[in-house]
């Protein structure tokens, strides 16, 4: 274990160190190739705009290079994999795409992540703009903000373990540990297993992540309604509008951009969920979702890549219209700066 | 106007009310996992957490002592003492000496077990158990009963789970993945973020296009591809191809197009004169990035640092393709996974090692929080 600890602090002065030695290294290289002090003036200029055409790139190049071996080449490699077999040798063409459609645990992950994906944003949006509205009216909102916003700190498999607790399931008649089925029996209903009930266990897992995110949306949200100026909100009020009015017919429209962002930012983290379902069903009783589906695949019998492959291609693929979204957002705000 | 008022109040009231029940549902279950860490392991599965406060009842079972104990007395053999010995006494309310029926006579009365032999247990665990009869053989009689403890807190969960469930171990593994994963992109990225801010090169625009388009790429593309790479390398040098040297480039990776993002973001908005003073006074774009850029961006690395922290501890899929699950790599996620599955009823280990996963994260969290929420907002307002 001290050989590891040791290891780790050599990597990081290593790491650090090399990262500052190329950057410094690399820049003096400029400098020396192409000196713009101590020569005539033409020649100065001269090599001051080579040293500003070469320079960006040695600035960008580290980044550059792991982009391309960590995220750009996957995504080519991942898509062609998709059209190979499982051992990523022979062309299959559409084969593993006609298998996912036809596959049963497939199809029930695609329903799973479509009602996931209806869900949780919505539920998220919509508790953390509650949340941001009420606790902007009382003295103590800070405190409560800051404890709904906790479990954001908190692990998938944390907040699985967590959650496991409260669904803990003890026979009929027993002392129940679990909180939920504690407060069904003292109320005289009939303790469940609730991760294995079928199709609802799936909103129990999505409560996991609703209670997770619901304090990233609230704070996100909490901010944009300060930004709202004062006097729309005083005339909405001399104006005679109620609570709820003022609400729905000035706030949230004021809004309206970030709670978009909010959105398109929980959707793809519901797209990507896989730790949930892992640590709480593994899939089993009709939980299953692409994410832990295409992990199985990776190494059922084995592994089968071409069939992670192709679960992974239909993630990105609902993936795509909120990049291209973003990527035209950016545009718009930068000006092309 | 006296209505107004009283309904104001009213509804001030309700919002209170409304945001404490909201405040108990988000802090709840995570109080449950620490009070249930902190109790002990009987009690946790013989009452729940929110009763630890109160004496809890279980059911436990017992044996008498063996025959060659026994003393004649009155011309009947009698075997007499104390269930808990010189143990922690615990109030019984009731025994029995089937399994079926544990609690079938309360304590104090006496019991017939037919041939003319009586036992007595008495709330304090004293007995006695008379016989016509000589008592036989080397096993004792079974004996149930169900006692009320006293609420009992301890911190040898911790010590189990740390010192022999490996969560320890697994601690130091996960440091030793999360420091160099989160010191190495800000460096790489800081340089490339001052970059597309502020210098001019051709590609530029489509460079920043391609990094807010990463943002949002699934890691799921990643995995295959990268596994297939890290064991051909490995195959290639004759080495592991789980190492800590590929989590953390790995980590490196998936943190950049952030990390680039939230810098570039903040570095463009530095006033563009004290980059134009300090150029005509001669320095390069290498001595502007260190002197000037670097430290001005100070709040802005602090927010990614924290986020690339608590991404990276907080990991379970990352860590699963790329480290083994040998004690020597296996990082607290995997490691409570893996419990999950291997101690699943076992509630004293389960919680205990889920605070010990989660504290580090809440540590980080709180005392941090002002450039967590910064980050976000930075990070999300404005587009991925």
């Amino acid at each position: 274990m001290a050989a590891q600890i040791f290891s780790a602090i050599f990597v990081i002065i290593v790491g650090v160190g090399g990262c500052v030695a190329y950057f410094w290294g690399a820049n003096r290289l400029v400098d020396l190739i192409f000196p713009s002090r101590g020569v005539a003036g033409a020649a100065a200029i001269d090599n001051l705009r080579r040293q500003g055409l070469v320079r960006p790139w040695l600035f960008v190049g580290p980044a550059m290079i792991i982009l391309t071996i960590y995220l750009i080449y996957p995504v080519v490699e991942t898509l062609r994999l998709s059209f190979l077999d499982r051992s990523g040798i022979n062309f299959v063409g559409l084969a593993n795409y006609q298998w996912a459609f036809g596959d049963r645990e497939f199809r029930n992950s695609i329903l799973n992540n479509i009602v996931w994906l209806a869900v949780v944003p919505a539920a998220c949006t919509f508790l953390g703009l509650i949340i941001a509205v009420l606790t902007d009216k009382i003295w103590w909102g800070t405190i409560a903000k800051s404890l709904i916003f906790l479990p954001l700190a908190i692990s998938f498999v944390g907040a699985s373990v967590i959650w496991k607790f409260i669904y803990e399931y003890r026979g009929e008649g027993q002392t129940q540990i679990g909180i939920l089925n504690a407060i069904i029996q003292h109320f005289g209903g009939q303790p469940q297993v609730w991760i294995s009930l079928p199709f609802w266990n799936n909103f129990f897992l999505m409560v996991i992540l609703i209670w997770i995110q619901t304090g990233f949306a609230m704070v996100i949200l909490s901010s944009a309604l300060r930004g709202i100026p004062e006097e729309t909100l005083e005339a909405a009020v001399i104006d005679g509008a109620n609570p709820f009015q003022i609400f729905w017919k000035i706030m949230v429209p004021q809004i309206w951009g970030t709670i978009a962002v909010v959105w398109t930012t929980i959707t793809i983290l519901v797209l990507k969920v896989f730790d949930i379902v892992l640590t709480m069903t593994n899939g089993q009783w009709n939980s299953q979702v692409l994410a832990n589906l295409m992990f199985d695949w990776m190494f059922r019998g084995g592994g089968d890549f071409g069939r992670g492959a192709t679960i992974a291609i239909i993630i990105m693929i609902a993936v795509i219209p909120i990049m291209v979204w973003n990527i035209r957002q950016a545009n718009k705000e930068t000006g092309g700066h | 106007m006296a209505v107004a008022t009283g309904n104001s109040f009213a509804s001030r009231f309700g919002v209170h009310i409304a945001v404490l029940v909201f405040v108990a549902i988000w802090t709840i279950p995570t109080l449950g996992i620490l009070v249930s860490s902190l109790r002990d392991k009987n009690q946790i599965i013989a009452s729940g957490w929110w009763n630890s406060f109160a004496s809890s009842t279980q059911t436990e079972a017992g044996r008498l002592p063996a025959a060659s104990a026994q003393i004649e007395k009155d011309g009947k053999f009698v075997l007499e003492g104390n269930i808990f010995g010189d143990g922690a006494a615990r109030d019984i309310s009731a025994y029995g000496v089937k399994s079926a029926a544990p609690t079938q006579y309360p304590a104090g009365t006496t019991a017939d077990l037919g041939d003319g032999v009586t036992l007595q247990l008495n709330g304090d665990g004293s007995f006695v158990m008379t016989s016509p009869k000589a008592f036989e053989g080397d096993r004792g009689q079974r004996i149930y009963y169900a006692s009320s403890a006293p609420p009992k807190f301890t911190t040898d969960n911790y010590r189990t789970v740390l010192f022999s469930e490996g969560i320890g171990r697994s601690f130091m593994n996960s440091l030793t993945v999360t420091i160099p994963a989160t010191v190495i992109p800000i460096l790489i990225a800081a340089f490339a973020a001052y970059a597309l801010a502020w210098m001019r090169f051709p590609g530029r625009a489509l460079l920043i296009a391609v990094i807010i388009g990463l943002l949002v790429v699934p890691l799921q593309m990643s995995l295959i591809p990268l596994l297939k790479l890290y064991n051909g390398v490995g195959a290639f040098f004759g080495m592991p191809s789980k190492t800590y040297l590929g989590i953390w480039l790995a980590h490196t990776g998936f943190g950049l197009p952030f990390a680039i993002y939230l810098l570039r973001s903040y570095i463009a908005g530095l006033p563009r004169e004290i980059m134009e003073s300090a150029r005509i006074d001669g320095a390069s774009d290498f001595e502007i990035f260190v002197k000037i850029v670097l430290p001005l961006s100070f709040p802005v690395l602090a927010s990614f640092a924290i986020f690339q922290f608590l991404w990276v501890w907080n990991d379970l899929l990352v860590a699963m393709v790329f480290l083994g699950t040998e004690a020597d790599q296996i990082v607290l996620t995997a490691k409570l996974n893996a419990l999950l599955g291997s101690r699943g009823g076992d509630w004293e280990i389960l919680t205990t090692s889920a605070f010990v996963t989660i504290i580090v994260p809440l540590i980080v969290f709180f005392s941090l929080q002002r450039y967590f929420v910064r980050g976000l907002l930075a990070g999300s307002v404005k587009g991925g």
